[in-house]
């Protein structure tokens, strides 16, 4: 969901993922609040940060009709909160600009001349 | 107060490794933090289904409002500009996510995907001009955080991720009357619609400010939560003249509050008040009155002057004791005995 705050670009958004390390936090499993953040998701850009963090298993396409299906929602649930990039960097897309991530915690701070 | 972190260094620099530690460790902080939170959190109305709600905690420092969140089974994601303090939210293990970035240089969030957002006592911590020189919202220490554009860009950026409909609920202190205006000004210029509900007007101590803004039209605006004052009437003040017969009696009864709250705490200071014309005459006389009283003294013989008044009288009494009752003190009831004229022995 995070996206790049440099002005002037137009791609902000999705951020890449590299990954150097990266863990599973056991999450409570609460499907009503799945439903609920699909809408907002950016399908297509989870699937290729969890697909960069390792983790295969979510269906190329996902529309609102597979909601019911418990077995989709237990892997999104996995791919949206349990899976956590220790460290790494998120990479703007269109500068290519790094934002180092350092246990667990991404630094988006600008400099300066990028505000 | 005793003096106000944002005069002493930027957060980021303030907020180093061992502050951190001591305002984490202290319990009165947690305690305060976390009554705050609980007020925010209700002010925020959240629908109360069970669903957790991703929420924002705008400069969240050690996830001490984080965690009050958490309890109340909500998702959230933090921000701070202090990594001391982020570094000790991560020993804490709060249940949320956390950034380190700074709030006056826009939220990097998608459109729409924010259901609310609440700050606890970080607003003030943002950057300013030296103009108004306090709250950090407020010190330009390095001179191009121009204040205004971190402002304009903080709630634009945050009018865009918040979903329709949603609320963002800030506690603050704001040093002055004009530095909250300013702060709403910004707030309405970005689309937002709402005011600042005061918790206990009248006391100095107890009295607490919540900027609450909420996303959409403001037609569709409803009316300010209702504010927690001791005799249980409700206080709120109209940001938008949106209702019009409404907006009459909250200005009066506003500005009657300000000028109370001004007179009480701030004596010495002249304030930009609402109906400039009544509170200026009102606050000339009796400053001109201390003078008057002063330079008449000077003209006396010097003789150790004693209070011309003979005693204090029961009206006095009375006077001070209704001061005390609006201050929220517990005070004896006034019955026949009150300022009873006593034997000179007792």
């Amino acid at each position: 969901m995070l996206s790049c705050n440099i002005k002037n670009i137009t791609t902000r958004f999705p951020l890449l993922l590299q990954v150097d390390k990266s863990t599973t936090k056991p999450v409570d499993f609460n499907p009503d609040f799945i439903k609920n953040v699909f809408p907002k998701l950016e399908y297509k850009a989870l699937l290729d940060a969890s697909r960069s963090m390792g983790y295969t298993e979510l269906p190329e396409e996902a529309d609102a009709s597979m909601l019911d299906n418990e077995d989709f929602l237990k892997k999104l649930h996995h791919a949206l909160l349990e899976l956590h990039l220790e460290e790494g960097a998120l990479i703007c897309p269109e500068t290519g600009r790094k934002f180092p991530v350092n246990k667990g915690v991404p630094n988006m701070l600008l400099n300066e001349d990028e505000v | 107060m005793s003096s106000r972190p944002e005069f002493q260094a930027p957060p980021e620099i303030f907020y180093n490794e061992t502050e951190a530690r001591k305002y984490t460790s202290s319990s009165r902080i947690v305690e305060i933090q976390s009554k705050l939170s609980e007020r925010a959190l209700e002010l925020l109305d959240l629908p109360n289904d069970g669903v957790p709600r991703l929420l924002l905690d705008i400069g969240c420092g050690s996830g001490l409002s984080g965690e009050t969140l958490s309890e109340n089974g909500q998702q959230w994601i933090g921000l701070d500009i202090s990594d001391s303090m982020l570094d000790v939210a991560l020993e804490r293990e709060v249940e949320g996510d956390l950034l380190l970035s700074d709030m006056g240089q826009g939220l990097g969030f998608r459109d729409g995907v924010i259901d609310g957002a609440i700050s606890i006592s970080a607003v003030q911590e943002f950057d300013l001009f030296s103009v108004f020189d306090k709250q950090w919202l407020c010190n330009a220490d390095k001179s191009s955080h121009v204040p205004r554009l971190r402002l304009k860009a903080f709630f634009g950026s945050l009018y865009r991720c918040l979903a329709r409909g949603a609320k963002a609920v800030f506690q603050m202190y704001p040093e002055s009357v004009a530095q909250r205006e300013l702060i709403l000004g910004y707030a309405m210029r970005a689309g937002f619609s709402g005011g600042v509900v005061v918790d206990y007007p009248h006391s100095t101590k107890a009295r607490k400010e919540y900027l609450f803004l909420t996303c959409g039209p403001p037609s569709m605006s409803l009316a300010l939560p209702k504010a927690v004052v001791e005799d249980g009437e409700s206080c709120s003040e109209d940001e938008n003249g949106s209702d019009g017969d409404n907006q009459t009696v909250n200005s009066r009864s506003v500005m009657l509050k300000n000028i109370s709250f001004c007179l009480y705490y701030r004596t010495h200071q002249l304030y930009q008040i609402r109906c400039l014309g009544q509170c200026i005459s009102y606050i000339s006389l009796w400053i001109l009155n201390k003078l008057l009283v002063r330079i008449s003294d000077r003209q006396r013989p010097s003789k150790r002057q004693k209070t011309t008044k003979k005693g204090k009288g029961k009206g006095w009494i009375l006077k001070k004791k209704e001061q005390m009752r609006k201050k929220g003190n517990a005070v004896p009831n006034d019955t026949k005995y009150t300022g009873r004229k006593r034997k000179t022995h007792f």
